[in-house]
This record gives structure tokens, sequence and C-alpha cells, in this order.
């Protein structure tokens, strides 16, 4: 569902000058789509590789959170829905591996890097989902900061990606949706609901607006991706964006935003906020999140508990070539 | 290093509509054809049920390469991970 | 002959609690693939369910509907199979116990086809579509884990060797269910190939009679329905 831009220093190298870098500069220039076999600055194949594989990440990673609350969804409704949602969370994270794939590593090694606590993923999955109204917080403002991110990649110039976006995309539309719905039915119930559905807001709110990424303060290496058409919009714009999209709906919910400095200015004609704790979206970010451990931890398990699973459907296989051969023989 | 244990990867091509071609759309991991079929079914046709499925491995497609002159990413080419997915083929290939 | 609201409420419970057990793996199986495959299952067994529940309650009479007859029924009210409520154990448990159940499934709504409620023939024909789906892809992972390595069909062995036992109730007879007994040969017809393709043994005869679909189930479905139900019971006639 979603990926962060956390280009951080030194993680990217600038591109050179070359006849075949001018070249590959003038096709991105030109709006033409970068495929797999086609001749790439490693630079920007590492930065696409990084990226892809964090998103894909983010996006299995996301399937715990609202996988939480399936066994207790309030309805037969609700529970077919949120089943069919974090199923799609498993299918773009496939989508997107397999993006990702094209440009040189293994699933495998993938997912081995995420386990070890090498790769990172979007940071707001880290948090806890403690009642029923985060489920709908989750669609309403983490999946609707994702369609907000992810519409501009759908136009990146690395193909796969680019492509795996608009599948993504066409999914996406329902998980917003149902979120809002989610959230409308709590504000209009009983006392206890709506006060679950404040409860979560409040929660959820300032993480959600982490999601974007921090201010692109260094701006050399966020110049570097948007020349390249990997990055093509800036961090701060689409959190605005974000921002002016959401309050509305939060007044229809009749939910109140958890920000003072929450203003209309008429002058900017956008939203000012107040300042965000990027001291908290660090330590979330590098591992010391409220969830970081368990959401690794369930990933870890899955994969290693997996094994066994995954080496006798390989073993049956070669049995059955093996057999296959014999027959033939 | 390509872990031996991992499932290798298919491409799955789905035919939407009786009349229709089959059409690329993505790939996935699994042990063998029988089981790439099925589980492409659950990928791949969630919203719109195929009519046919075809699955093939990834290392047993052939491409043209796009660029005659030099392809930089030479350490990758005995890596079945380099393959042609979302790879758009020119329309005299379409009924391979 | 008629079909009982009660022995509606054993399809759909079968069908609720299959499903609940199904979507606990999401997030947690041993590939995306799977993950996907396996929601896809509980996605269609709550479907099934859903149906069930609704044409239960409608033959009931009382005024319950699908979600009344899910969050707000006792325990003892219940009439799931017990095999269904059972923790999920391994994969390997699953695996087998799905391959049971879909296999009961197959012949069971292949009989149901032809009752005499409209609604209830409607149901079961596009239910068991679905379940002939489910006995596929079921049947081809039991043999995969039987026949794979050591590790696996030690597990599948393990996982047959326990639930062997709980699929007597399936086929006992009763006064809500008379043709129980005689779906056994034609269940029995498509699992024996599928175990002796898995190179599994098929466990010795017991005594053993669980009676969920009578209401009296194990301790594990109390755990489940607290866990399920939670919502509903903590704000009571709330909307969602």
């Amino acid at each position: 569902m979603y990926t962060q831009s956390m280009d951080l220093p030194g993680q990217v190298q600038l591109g050179g000058d070359s006849a075949e870098e001018r070249r590959f500069q003038a096709r991105v220039d030109a709006d033409a789509k970068i495929e797999p076999r086609d001749w790439m600055p490693e630079a920007y194949r590492k930065t696409l590789l990084r990226q892809i594989s964090q998103h894909a990440h983010s996006e299995v990673v996301g399937m715990y959170p609202e996988g939480n609350w399936i066994t207790r969804a309030p309805t037969l409704m609700r529970k077919a829905i949120l089943i069919a949602k974090v199923q799609d969370e498993a299918g773009h994270g496939l989508y997107l591996y397999s993006a990702a794939e094209t440009l040189g590593q293994s699933r495998d090694q993938m997912m081995t890097a995420l386990n070890a606590g090498k790769a990172k993923y979007s940071s707001i999955f880290n948090y806890p989902t403690l009642t029923w109204a985060d489920v709908g917080a989750i669609g309403w403002l983490v999946d609707g900061a994702a369609i907000i991110n992810q519409i501009p990649i759908c136009r990146c110039s690395y193909g796969p990606y680019a492509r795996a976006m608009i599948r993504i995309c066409k999914e996406e539309s329902f998980h917003q949706r149902q979120g809002f719905d989610i959230m409308l039915a709590l504000s209009r119930g009983t006392p206890q609901q709506k006060a679950m559905a404040q409860d979560a807001l409040e929660r959820w709110w300032w993480p959600c607006l982490m999601m974007f990424g921090p201010p692109e303060q260094d701006s050399t290496h966020s110049a570097q991706s948007m020349q390249w058409k990997i990055k093509r919009v800036s961090n701060d714009e689409l959190r605005q964006k974000f921002v002016d999209v959401t309050v509305p709906q939060a007044e229809l919910l009749g939910l109140r935003i958890p920000d003072p400095q929450l203003k209309w200015n008429a002058e900017r004609a956008h939203y000012d906020f107040g300042a965000i704790n990027w001291d908290e979206f660090w330590r979330v970010v590098n591992g010391d999140g409220p969830c970081n451990r368990e959401r690794l931890a369930a990933r870890v398990a899955a994969y290693q508990e997996g094994q066994w699973v995954r080496d006798a459907a390989l073993a049956y296989a070669q049995k059955q070539r093996d057999r296959a051969r014999k027959e033939a023989a | 290093m390509i872990d031996q244990r991992e499932w290798p990867l298919w491409e799955v091509f789905i035919r939407s509509k009786q009349g229709l071609d089959h059409k690329h759309c993505g790939s996935l991991h699994a042990p063998d054809a029988t089981m790439a079929i099925k589980l492409a079914r659950d990928v791949y046709t969630r919203r719109n049920e195929g009519v046919s499925i075809w699955v093939v491995p990834s290392a047993a497609i052939s491409a043209s390469d796009p660029d005659q002159r030099e392809s930089f990413v030479e350490p990758m080419a005995d890596k079945i991970y380099r393959h042609p997915t979302f790879y758009e083929l020119p329309d005299e290939l379409k009924h391979m | 002959m008629a079909t009982k609201p009660e022995f509606v409420l054993r399809l759909g419970d079968n069908a609720l609690i299959l499903g609940q057990r199904l979507a606990e793996w999401l997030g947690h199986g041993p590939a995306l693939e799977e993950d996907i495959a396996l929601a896809n299952v509980s996605l269609d067994l709550i479907g099934q369910a859903r149906l069930w529940l609704a044409c239960a309650g409608r033959l009931e009479g009382q005024g319950r509907d699908e979600d009344r007859l899910a969050m707000l029924r006792a325990q003892h009210e219940f009439r799931n199979c017990t095999m269904l409520e059972l923790p999920n154990g391994d994969y390997a448990l699953t695996v087998v116990r799905r391959m049971l159940f879909d296999a009961y499934q197959c012949v069971l709504l292949a009989r149901l086809a032809q009752a005499p409620e409209d609604e209830v023939a409607a149901i079961a024909a596009k239910s068991r579509k679905e379940a002939d789906y489910h006995w596929r892809h079921s049947a081809d992972w039991t043999v995969r884990l039987g026949d794979g390595t050591e590790e696996s069909h030690r597990r599948a062995q393990a996982a047959l060797d326990q639930l062997w036992d709980y699929t007597h109730e399936l086929f006992a007879s009763d006064e809500v269910d008379p043709d129980a007994a005689g779906l056994r040969e034609p269940w029995l017809a498509l699992v024996e190939p599928v175990l002796a393709q898995a190179t599994l043994a098929i466990p010795a005869p017991s005594r053993f009679l669980s009676t969920g679909k009578r209401g009296v189930h194990s301790e594990h479905l109390g755990h489940l329905l607290a866990e399920m139900q939670i919502l509903p019971r903590s704000h009571p006639g709330a909307q969602w």
C-alpha cells in the first residue's frame, strides 16, 4: 500500500556524465520507459531496487495491523471486506517483489534482508491496532496517504514499477472507501463508538503525516531521483495535499484532528499545520517503534516455519521429474 | 547467490474472454506447473475470472535484445531473475 | 423431504468456523502466493456462511439474520462439526483438514443440489463450484506434503492420525440428517486415492465420536467464539 521516501545521505551516488548516461537521461527526459534489459546507471538500478523492495516490504508488513482484527470483525460483511483488503496487500507485495526481481535480486534475498532487520519499510506499520476504529483509520488515512503517494509513481520511468503501480492503484480504490465507511458508521453510532473513532484518529494522525517522509533538506539526492523520474513530487508537497484533502473529510465525520495549529490559510490556499516530531519518526524507522520487533518476528516466523512446506513442494516436483524421466527411458 | 530452495519464477498469461489473446499479466513463484496455474488463478484473476491461464517458467522465455550495442547488466545474465516480466513484445510476436 | 433449519445451520457454521480458522493464516503462511490462495478459500467459505445462515434464519422464522446468528449465539447453539474448530496447528494439519472437509463438501453439496427448496438448491449449486476448486487445491497440497520430504511426510501423517477420528462425526446419521451415513462411501472414493498418492496410511478405526454438530463442542470453540463475537457483545445493539 505504500512506500516512504527515505533517501538518506550517502546511500545514492550521483549520476555521472558518460555518453551512455547522457543517452539514458535523454530517454528519461522524453518520458520513454526504461525496461529490464535496457542499459541503466548502476545508481539508478540501486535506487530503484531499494525503493521498490521497501515498497514491497511495506505491503507485506502492512498485512499485520489490519490482519490483527480479521478474527474480531464485528459483522460477517466487514470480516469478508477486511480479508479481501489484506489479501490485496499480499498481492501488491507480490507484484512489487516481481518488479524488483527484474533488477537482479531474488525475492528470497529481499525477504532475507527484511527478516534480518536490514531493509526498511514504511514506518506507519510499526504502530499497534488497538481498536476496531484503528482499522477504519488505517483505511481512511493510511490508504489515503498511499494513494496520494502512489499516483505519481504510476508515471515513474522504470516500466515494471510503473505498471505494477497502475495495477495496484486500480485495486486500491476500494481500500480507502471501506476505511472511511467504517469511520462513518462509528461516527454515526453510539457514544462509545464515536469515542473509539476519535481515539483512533488521535493516535494515527501524526504517524500518517510522517509517512510522507522527512522534508527534503538534502536536496542533491532528491534532485537526482527527480531527474531520473523515480520521484515525481516532493515529500512536503504530497504531505500538504494529504492534509488539504483529509481535513474536510474529518469534518464530515465530526471528528477532531489532534493539531491545535491546524488552520486554513487563505493566502496560501492550503491548511497550515503544526510541527512534526521527526525524532519519533527516526526512532520508529530505525527499529525502536512500538511494534517493529513484533512485525519482524512475525515475518521471520512465517518465513522460517514455512521453509519445510516450500521444501516439500520442491521435493515433490523433483520426484515427479525423476518419475517422468524413468518412464521415458 | 541463488537460493536453491526458492520456488522458481513463472510468467503468467491470461485470456480474460473467449476470442481474445492471452495477455502477460505478471509473475509469481510456484514449485511446479500445476501449482503455478492454481496460484495464478488466485493471484491474477480475483476480480474477473480468466477463461484460460498459461504459465511459463521465466527461464524458458527468450526475448529480443532491445539495444544491439551494449547491455550493461552482464553480471545478471546467468540469473533467472533477468526475466522479461512486463516486457512489451512487438506486435509481430503476439501469437508466440 | 424438507430441509430443516438446524441442518442449514450446520452448513453455515461449518463454513463460518473453518473460514475463521483459515483467515488466521493471513500474513503467516509459507509463501505470499499461499496467503492469497488461503484468503480466497476463506472468503468463499465466509460467503457460503452468510448465505446459509441467512437462509437458516428465514427457515427458522425468528427474525435472526446472518450477523445475529454468527455473533450472538451461545456456544451450545453452534452446529459446526468439531474437526473444524480445532486450532490450525502446522500447515500439514491445516492442509489435511481442508482436504478431508473439501471432499465432504463436494459429496454433500452434490446431494443438496437436489433439495426441494429452491434457495437451498441454489446455494448448494454455487457453493459446490467453490468446493470443487478447494478440493483440487487441498488434494494437491496433501500429495505434496505426504510425498514431499521426510519431514513433511511425518507431519502430514501426524495430522491425518489426529484428524481421522474427527471425520466419523461427518457421517453419523441423526434425526436432523438421516442421510449422513450414505455420504461415507462417495467421500472415501475421493479421499482414498489422494491419501494413497500422498503415501499416507489411513489410521485404524476407533470409537471416538465428536459431537459438535449436535452442539456439544471441544474446548476450542469457546475461545474462538470469545474472539469472534467480542465487538457485538461489547456494544449491544450497535451498527457497524
